[in-house]
């Protein structure tokens, strides 16, 4: 599987067995990765494979524990993002890094403003430099206007110019259409060109297939921390990609679930308002019967995780109605909707899932410790005996409750944070993303734990942006769109096509450019 | 072969080392608190006789309770600046009791609460300042050190406000009025022992008891580790954080309480930067201030440090000015020892999943 070097592009910057561990997981291992100048190196995997890890140690963002990096022929160690900057490699991050309270202009010249007398900050020099790199974007957005202010899309252009200021050689690209409009991406496509003619090497990351089949001339594949093959684009397809990404340990379909019962939970015209207008969460309805599997497939920002914490009272300005078993908890707290049965494991388990300071038994039980709780004491006995219950039930991989949750795996941390709804014994469970960040071997156990719950009559309801888990795993699938939902199928009726077409049903050209 | 016996054993070794260098670290400030011991016992006569420690310990016990509501606070990743004032504005309340009474103008008589009751209303607004704390924080979203800023003054003004800044001296009360009794709080013992002692102890058993054995303890430690998926969890947020406020309000109203009881008298101005020991002494007991990390335990621990530490100094005649610098060391390599313990916990964790 090595690449047909070809010898119009020569290598500017080379990783070499580059590997990074992190407390609980191993993220990158013994990755090569050539970068070569006026070509764009498309870099792919499934989450969790390791490429925003790989593009960070590019960037200087962090130091590998094992490997090198070689720049123009010589061995570099980056110090950080501005020392890899200096050296010529820029990087436009997934997520927005402007600072919102400054102007355009301010945000381009953040580093290294143009001066009189070497302190004195020349504002008219600076508003022209901004618009002469807003130009060659062909964006004439007004270098005076606030960044927050803007719409994503024109943010995500900022970005972009900004990257450009400084003279780079080397620019990496973390998903850089997610936000954008049809319109917008063209205009990005053109500036890559534009960039490749003039011999700089861009480093590009997407999950969007037939993007990088347009777009990309080398290809890198990353599973597992792992690099799993690369290729010339053109000597490939799509079904090559997918397949290298994916592997041979592609999702078994599971057996049908058993006879569904009564309707557990039902969402009637569930509605979140946007601060800027319009909705989060557009109107709406449907319901999951017990012992169903409902997928909520749908692209990032398509109002899935949002509609989960509208369920789950997270969100005072949620409207509609939501029954739990029949009974309106619309208006109930969290606590209260947790002791009617309904449970939520958040996408995010860093910030919203796990206590990181607190042991693997009092993160299990934190959500139940009333069952443990006599007059005022907590009774330790029980409380441990169960903990270790679930820790065999969840198959944890960890030496004693004992230990602190940070010591552990991706993997075993969500188990962790699944334990621990499941010990408030729900009868509707909601898991936003539930395999993000989670290795294969540890995805396919949650898959079944997932089964296994729907079996002993649960509601179990997961949101993913992967279409093989929502083909594979669901009982029905219900396709979100711009915070509508677009469709509502049984398996046998969806398809990968019918999926994605559902998924981008809200986008056409309502969304042009407005600048 | 041979070589690869020789690598396992090597191996185990080095991992036998390491929880013993963890061990030394997590004890840190116990050794600290022994190794006082020791250079005080050593160097200054008479330090170790019964009587000393008496003293030492009375001393302690006012900022150790002070500590141990402060720990509450902390562990829910907040802060209480107010307890000194409350320290103050708590023996005010007593002093203003029990000498002056609770006039009733429109029948134009004066009531004199008894002791008991006395200490009941005292603790009582100290609980409510913690209160108020609490409401700021959760209600209106004021940042804990600037809501806590804010009650340190308005409580001490209230203080100095109810005497005009005066004292009130000879607080022994009257047997007519059926007020006497106040100074079996500083000066009274159990058994032997003086009171203050007795309440230490049994402030610091409740607490650690209510820290490590009760939802309200598991609850305030998951608020304070991460407060998101806490109320995820349903865990009410708030409640929590109000009734952490209203212990600390409540221990420093007692610890005030002792003061004035001891001195028989209610200044306005007691208590002042009392806050300030409090939170060095939970830091020293190896109190996260980002919350979630410590117990109560470490709280005593390190109030004892810095009293035998106070104590110790000022018996070998060393300046007050240099004890102020010592001090300071004291808390700042407490912190940096804190710090090192994390950065080899996690460096152990990181080789020991590396193999």
């Amino acid at each position: 599987m090595t690449t047909s070097a070809s010898p119009a592009h020569d290598v500017i910057l080379r990783a070499e067995g580059v590997g990074k561990v992190f407390p609980g997981t191993i993220a990158l291992q013994d990755v090569d990765f050539e970068v070569r100048r006026g070509a764009v190196n498309v870099l792919v995997g499934e989450n969790g494979a390791g490429k925003s890890t790989l593009m960070k140690i590019l960037a200087g963002a962090t130091a590998p524990s094992t490997g090198r990096l070689v720049l123009r022929g010589a061995p570099v160690v980056f110090q950080s993002v501005r020392d890899a900057a200096r050296q010529g490699i820029g990087i436009i991050y997934q997520e927005l890094n402007l600072c919102p309270n400054l102007s355009v202009a301010e945000n381009l010249s953040l580093i290294d403003p143009p001066t009189r007398f070497g302190f004195d900050i020349d504002g008219h020099r600076q508003v022209e430099k901004a618009r002469a790199l807003l130009a060659r974007l062909e964006h004439p957005i007004d270098p005076n206007r606030l960044v927050d202010d803007l719409r994503v899309g024109q943010q995500q252009i900022v970005e972009i110019a900004k990257a450009l200021a400084a003279d780079v050689d080397v620019l990496i690209m973390d998903e850089p259409t997610s936000a954008l409009s049809a319109a917008e991406v063209e205009i990005l496509f053109k500036v890559i060109k534009d960039l490749k003619a003039h011999g700089v090497a861009i480093i590009y990351i997407s999950h969007r297939l037939e993007e990088i089949m347009r777009l990309g001339d080398y290809i890198t594949v990353l599973r597992d921390g792992r690099r799993q093959a690369d290729a010339l684009v053109k000597d490939i397809s799509v079904d090559w990609i997918i397949e290298r990404m994916v592997g041979s340990t592609g999702l078994v379909s599971q057996g049908k679930a058993g006879d569904l019962g009564a309707n557990a939970l039902t969402v009637v015209n569930v509605s979140l308002p946007r601060a800027a207008g319009g909705f989060l969460v557009d109107h709406v309805s449907f319901s999951v019967r017990t012992g169903e599997i409902v997928c909520l497939y749908g692209l990032l920002g398509a109002g899935r995780s949002e509609l989960f914490e509208c369920l789950m009272g997270l969100q005072p300005q949620a409207l509609g109605r939501i029954e739990v078993g029949g009974k309106d908890i619309t208006r109930l707290s969290v606590a209260a909707r947790i002791s009617q049965g309904l449970v939520l494991v958040p996408e995010d388990r860093q910030r919203d899932g796990l206590v990181q300071t607190l042991s693997v038994r009092a993160n299990l039980t934190l959500a139940s410790l009333r069952r443990f709780t006599r007059l005022f004491s907590l009774n330790g006995t029980k409380e441990r005996s169960e903990a270790r219950d679930m820790i065999r039930r969840m198959t944890i991989k960890v030496s004693s409750p004992e230990v602190e949750v940070t010591a552990l795996s991706g993997g075993n941390q969500q188990k962790v944070v699944i334990g621990k709804s499941l010990m408030t014994d729900p009868s509707v469970i909601l898991l936003d993303e539930p395999s993000r960040g989670v290795d294969v071997g540890a995805k396919a156990e949650i898959f079944k734990v997932m089964r296994q719950l729907s079996e002993a009559g649960l509601a179990v309801i997961f949101s993913t942006s992967d279409l093989k888990e929502a083909l594979g795993y669901a009982d029905r699938i219900i396709v979100m769109s711009r915070g509508k939902v677009a469709a509502d199928y049984r398996r046998d009726e969806a398809s990968e096509a019918t999926l994605v077409e559902a998924s981008t049903a809200a986008f056409p050209a309502q969304e042009r450019l407005v600048s | 072969m041979s070589s690869d016996a020789l690598t396992t054993s090597k191996a185990g070794s080095s991992s036998r080392r390491r929880p013993i260098a963890l061990l030394l670290m997590s004890f840190r400030t116990f050794i600290a608190l022994i190794v006082v011991f020791v250079f005080f016992g050593v160097t200054t006569p008479n330090f170790l006789d019964i009587p000393t420690l008496v003293i030492v310990a009375k001393h302690v016990a006012v900022n150790a309770i002070l500590a141990i509501g402060m720990t509450f606070v902390i562990l829910t990743a907040g802060i209480d600046l107010s307890v000194g004032s409350i320290v103050g504005i708590s023996g005010m309340v007593a002093g203003t009791l029990l000498t002056r009474g609770v006039p009733l103008d429109l029948f134009g008589v004066t009531i004199f609460p008894n002791v008991v009751e006395t200490i009941a209303i005292s603790l009582g607004v100290g609980t409510c300042v913690g209160l108020i704390n609490g409401l700021l924080i959760t209600r209106l979203n004021v940042a804990p050190f600037i809501a806590t800023l804010g009650t340190l003054y308005i409580a001490r003004g209230a203080a100095l406000l109810t005497s005009d800044g005066a004292t009130f001296s000879n607080l022994v009360g009257n047997p007519n009025l059926g007020n006497t009794g106040f100074p079996f709080l500083g000066s009274g013992t159990v058994l032997g022992i003086p009171f203050s002692i007795v309440a230490l102890v049994v402030f610091a058993a409740v607490a650690a008891y209510v820290a490590a054995r009760t939802p309200f303890g598991r609850h305030v430690y998951a608020v304070g580790g991460n407060e998101r998926a806490a109320a995820l969890s349903g865990v009410r947020v708030n409640r929590i954080k109000i009734f952490a406020y209203m212990i600390s309000g409540f221990c420093a109203a007692f610890a005030g309480l002792v003061i004035a009881s001891e001195l028989v008298a209610a200044h306005p101005a007691s208590g002042e930067t009392f806050e300030l020991n409090a939170i060095a002494a939970a830091v020293l007991g190896g109190t996260s201030l980002s919350g979630g990390r410590g117990t109560i335990a470490g709280t005593l621990i390190g109030a004892f440090v810095i009293g035998v530490l106070s104590d110790g100094l000022v018996m070998l005649g060393v300046s007050s000015f240099w004890q102020m610098v010592i001090k300071g060391m004291v808390i700042i390599a407490a912190v940096v020892l804190d710090q090192m313990q994390r950065r080899m916990y996690r460096r152990f964790a990181l080789e020991a999943q590396l193999g």
